[in-house]
């Protein structure tokens, strides 16, 4: 069964218009159609207004479809009785770190989440430790989160979803406002989540390098579905992803300019270290010929 | 740097008085201020100087601390025993110029100057020995009995270490717009205080829009966490008495019943 399920997923945003009466709307997601197997990892791509945000606040209920209907582990976002239920299975974290965080100390923060579920005192002690853990946050239990990098914040805000112990996690843009490092430390816990515990993982992202890993990838574009895939089958389709001023990452970038000046590479290269080998490969190659 | 600005002004130290349940040092604290007021004598206020004392040693926190906190009212109190010494009726003591100092008016005086007094540094013991963690939390739970007449409590202790959360941030952010606004030629030092004031304006605007944003996003991720209000939450934790607890209570009625007997027994 499908943890993630999206059917003609329609959003429109409503806004007050100049004159202060008319309503404009402007839609952000026209007709999505989603089905995430649970224990996936899943990238979402695309550039600013693209809808991928507003996308993601469909799973959490924290928007609810205009029209057509989301599934998260077969229960509609719609059913207001299950909106506990439905953020229990789908956590969420933001953007910006400074503005999720809710307790002073970082490990009050963790427990905010089972606080508000009713977990039993001693379990939640239980599930902090171990989500900080996790995380690698657990020496910054009793630090002020004003203290801590935005990398480190970031990484407190998933333990804090993790400790909720969701089945499934939609990360918003969590790198935006990080430097490399901060970058590279999130995605690596979110990564680790992953594997270790099979949690269901939802990356919005506009950073391409962070997409390699990932099974699946779906492109957005103008509230719609570009192209989805693995990461090799969409950044085999440099032409098309520049046309929508869509980046690939920089070795892909690379060996696409190769093979067009003529060396023999094959479509889709990731890693610098495919590269290097496909080159190598190709270097083989002409000797044999010659 | 900014970032370390502490609200409150509590004092890390490894002390009974620390240890001691919030709600032990709120209800002793207002116990405190009200014996202040309520027993009115030479003899009742050199118990409460002596209990005072005691509590200061037991706390450990150095004094020049608990003074710290005076400096604030001095005016006030100036004011306060100038008023009473002069201008209370009664049997007249010393006579400057048209102004009479009566002994009812010095009584009175000398009276007030050590309520305040004691006031003040009795609350500083408690701000100093407890974080405005521990304060909101022995409010939300000593307070829950209002509940029953729909004061929101739990709210009200929600609201309240959100803006300890937020106070930093918030001073960081004017920083980053006072210097963004530096750059670009604005003058926040010079002229009197009414254009100090006035160059304060756009740095205001600017700081509205970010604070409702920030209340705004931190509103979604706290709904995204589950957050419904205080009804069916646990605490990772939760406030017990302990048995320190049970001594400091003993301890506060052992004081109140020294104060009213020194009152009754000695009556000046």
């Amino acid at each position: 069964m499908s943890i993630i399920q999206a059917k003609k997923l329609i959003h429109d945003y409503q806004k007050i218009g100049e004159d202060g009466k008319t309503e404009v709307s402007s839609r952000a997601v026209d007709g999505v159609d989603l089905d995430i197997a649970p224990g996936q990892f899943i990238a979402i791509l695309g550039h600013n207004g693209s809808g991928k945000s507003t996308l993601a606040k469909h799973i959490n209920a924290i928007l609810l479809p205009t029209h057509g209907t989301v599934y998260v582990d077969g229960m509609d976002t719609k059913d207001a009785e299950k909106l506990e239920d439905i953020r229990r299975t789908a956590g969420m974290v933001f953007q910006n770190p400074d503005n999720q965080i809710i307790g002073t100390v970082v490990d009050e923060d963790v427990a905010f989440g089972p606080e508000n579920m009713g977990v039993p005192t001693p379990e939640i002690l239980s599930r902090v430790e171990s989500s900080l853990k996790s995380v690698g946050m657990w020496e910054y239990r009793d630090h002020s989160p004003n203290r801590l990098s935005g990398g480190q914040k970031q990484r407190v805000a998933i333990a804090g979803v993790v400790a909720m112990e969701p089945k499934c996690i939609v990360l918003d843009e969590p790198t935006a406002m990080l430097d490399p490092m901060g970058r590279k430390e999130v995605i690596r816990a979110a990564q680790k989540l992953n594997r270790e515990k099979q949690v269901t993982i939802l990356l919005i992202t506009h950073y391409m390098e962070e997409v390699i890993e990932a099974d699946h990838v779906i492109v957005m574009d103008q509230g719609k579905i570009l192209m989805q895939g693995t990461p090799r089958e969409v950044f085999s389709r440099v032409e098309e992803l520049k046309e929508h001023r869509l980046d690939v990452p920089q070795v892909t970038m690379l060996a696409y300019e190769l093979k067009k000046s003529g060396l023999p590479l094959p479509d889709g290269i990731l890693t610098v270290q495919e590269l290097v080998d496909a080159l190598d490969a190709a270097r083989a190659q002409r000797g044999s010929a010659e | 740097m900014i970032r370390d600005i502490t609200i409150g002004q509590y004092y890390p130290a490894d002390s009974v008085i620390h240890r001691l349940d919030p709600r032990t040092k709120l209800v002793g604290t207002l116990a405190f201020i009200l014996s202040l007021f309520l027993f009115r004598s030479y003899a009742a206020y050199l118990v409460a100087t002596v209990f005072l004392a005691g509590v200061i040693r037991a706390s450990k926190v150095p004094f020049k601390f608990m003074v710290r906190g005076m400096k604030a009212i001095v005016f006030l109190l100036l004011i306060t025993v100038v008023f009473n010494m002069f201008l209370t009726p009664g049997e007249p003591l010393v006579r400057i110029w048209k102004l009479t100092v009566t002994r009812e008016g010095l009584e009175l005086a000398i009276f007030m100057a050590i309520r305040l007094t004691y006031l003040i540094i009795g609350s500083s013991v408690m701000t100093l020995t407890t974080t405005p963690n521990q304060l909101t939390d022995g409010m939300e739970k000593g307070l829950r009995p209002l509940n029953k007449l729909h004061v929101p409590v739990h709210e009200m202790a929600m609201i309240m270490s959100i803006a300890l959360r937020f106070i930093p941030i918030l001073l960081e952010e004017t920083d980053k717009i006072m210097k963004a606004q530096m750059a670009r030629g604005a003058d926040f030092e010079s002229g009197g205080v009414i254009k100090k004031a006035k160059s304060m304006v756009p740095l205001l605007v600017p700081l509205f829009i970010s604070a409702f944003r920030r209340a705004n996003d931190l509103a979604m991720a706290m709904e995204a966490r589950g957050y419904h209000g205080g009804e069916g939450r646990t605490k990772m934790k939760p406030l017990h008495y302990q048995k320190r607890d049970r001594a400091a209570y003993l301890t506060l009625v052992v004081y109140l019943l020294a104060m009213y007997g020194a009152k009754r027994i000695a009556g000046f």
